[in-house]
């Protein structure tokens, strides 16, 4: 249907879009092997101490560890919470039924420091939750439930309500129906949201300043340290060593998803 | 141990046809625990945020004075910095969106409509990536690049543009924002053209439409749900960043009034009050985004 003007056109926009997303992260994992600390042009490489200084930074583990935690904890809230009110949306009519969605994207299309300043004054306010690991969590999963919920959602109108029907005819109860039918049928909606979620936790640093006390994460570390030029070194091979780990992950669930995405059609 | 089994079963079966009969029970316990959650925890945390906004700093002792006023927001509007900021913010987030816009279309059509099964798999995951890439060290990487004497530096000289300088301007900010958002634009657009049905432009064909006329009148129409979508993205992540303007640029947006504002000066309710600006703007923009239909394109 294309011209071929039009198809070679199509080919270099998304070539330059391709070029423009990774000459930073080409960067990145160039200075990673540079021998200077500081980012001078061109780079001198050729080294590979940094890895065995950012091995041995004492400050990293456990900041890694805080984010893990608050990334699982985070996630699993958030599946929770927004495959219900995914299901709640599809399944029912109710009043203020249209703004579900409104308010639940509100966490993250505000600004950051809105949100961050926001629920700093509430854990201030409410005294069982302390700043910490506990309130990174609460105010991680806010956000994280409408990357859930979108992707359930849009999973939900796509399947077919006769499988359901169809399961309840055959004699299953609703939590029968619930588990062999509902379930693996939003299974791979749930990781690519789940996946989302990780992500968004795992990288968020403005709510996380002003939620975390005196307990780290990784994008807290990164931040602290990008501060002082002298570590800078240290920073770009921990950025890289994180971006070559979760190539796989990433690249598994997005085969699964669009796999699944497929058998729904 | 059977029986127990069958016994339980057979409350399971009960319950499941309780629920089944009471249909708000059913609809209570699914919506309760997103809706409580999303009440208690963010819009309380947003209600006490406005009622700081109302109180004062005490200039002397440097604590909160709870005396509800409008002094704040008589701050705001008397003094020309405010609006300058905004106006600073709105035309930053305009200007990104506009871009990213433009530069995912072409790549989101290609993922969605014209790259075969396989190549549509590597480019959505080309795509995906950068976001697995910290951001703090992407906008760092883009302070390297744009440096004076770094690598974009370098290119500009070898092809006569002596004279641009990017490092620490307006020009560096609005490029770091258009790279970082650039994923959260492409996904939803390629999603939503991903829908548009092969037998609506086959139709548009067979009634004679050539390829740029099916392309203005169906696809472009069709792909408006997703375009709005990421422009939700792009326009609000760009409204409320303060540390990408801070690193890469020198002008200061309203994210930054706020944080300098909690930070050294602790007025905190004055940068309470100050954040009602971004709050009207994306309520303003998610109402007009609602309409169109975006959010079931999200």
């Amino acid at each position: 249907m294309l011209g071929k003007g039009v198809r070679s056109l199509l080919y270099a926009m998304t070539g330059v879009a391709i070029v423009f997303l990774y000459a930073p992260l080409a960067l990145v994992v160039v200075y990673a092997f540079n021998k200077g600390r500081t980012a001078a042009w061109p780079p001198d490489l050729g080294t590979t101490r940094w890895f065995s200084v950012a091995w041995n930074e004492p400050a990293l583990r456990p900041a890694l560890a805080n984010s893990l935690k608050a990334g699982v904890a985070a996630t699993l809230l958030a599946l929770v919470l927004g495959s219900l009110a995914a299901f709640a949306v599809h399944r029912f009519r109710f009043f203020g039924r249209g703004s579900i969605s409104f308010v639940l994207v509100l966490p993250i299309a505000l600004p950051g420091i809105v949100t961050a300043l926001a629920l700093n004054s509430m854990v201030d306010a409410v005294p069982f939750i302390s700043f910490g690991l506990p309130a990174i969590i609460v105010g991680h999963a806010t956000f994280c439930v409408v990357v859930v919920f979108n992707n359930v959602v849009a999973r939900l109108r796509r399947s077919q309500t006769s499988l359901v029907e169809a399961s309840m005819d055959l004699g299953a109860d609703g939590f029968q129906t619930f588990r062999h039918v509902t379930l693996p049928s939003i299974r791979s909606a749930l990781l690519a949201g789940g996946l989302l979620a990780f992500g968004l936790s795992f990288d968020e640093i403005v709510v996380t300043l002003y939620l975390s006390g005196t307990e780290s994460t990784l994008p807290l570390w990164i931040f602290n340290n990008l501060q002082r030029p002298t570590n800078r070194p240290i920073v770009n091979v921990v950025a890289m060593v994180v971006l070559v780990i979760s190539i796989v992950p990433v690249a598994i669930a997005q085969r699964l998803v669009s796999d699944g995405g497929r058998r729904d059609r | 141990m059977a029986t127990t089994a069958s016994a339980s079963e057979g409350v399971l079966r009960r319950l499941s046809a309780a629920l089944f009969r009471h249909r708000g029970v059913r609809l209570w316990l699914t919506l309760s625990p997103p809706l409580a959650w999303m009440l208690l925890v963010y819009l309380v945390s947003l209600v006490l945020m406005l009622a700081t906004s109302f109180w004062r700093l005490d200039a002397l002792t440097s604590t909160i004075d709870r005396t509800w006023g409008f002094q704040n927001y008589e701050t705001i509007v008397g003094s020309s910095t405010y609006l300058k900021l905004t106006l600073r913010t709105l035309g930053m987030a305009l200007a990104v969106t506009v871009t990213d816009l433009l530069l995912a279309f072409p790549i989101a059509f290609m993922i969605s409509r014209v790259a075969s099964p396989r190549t549509k798999g590597l480019l959505s995951l080309l795509v995906v990536i950068p976001l697995w890439a910290n951001y703090l060290i992407r906008v760092f990487a883009w302070r390297t690049l744009l440096a004076g004497g770094g690598p974009v530096d370098s290119l500009f000289a070898a092809i006569g543009l002596d004279s641009v300088r990017l490092a620490a301007s307006g020009w560096a900010v609005w490029i770091t924002f258009c790279y970082l958002w650039l994923p959260f634009a492409i996904l939803p657009i390629a999603a939503a053209l991903e829908r548009v049905p092969s037998s609506y432009l086959e139709a548009s064909a067979d009634l004679g439409a050539h390829a740029g006329m099916t392309f203005r009148k169906v696809i472009v129409p069709l792909a408006v749900p997703g375009v709005v979508a990421g422009s939700i993205f792009t326009f609000s992540l760009t409204l409320g960043d303060y540390l990408t303007p801070t690193l890469v640029g020198k002008d200061l947006f309203l994210g930054n009034a706020i944080s300098s504002l909690l930070g050294t000066a602790n007025n905190e309710p004055l940068a309470a009050a100050i954040a009602v600006i971004p709050i009207l703007i994306v309520v303003v923009y998610l109402t007009l985004a609602k309409r169109s239909g975006a959010f079931e394109a999200l």
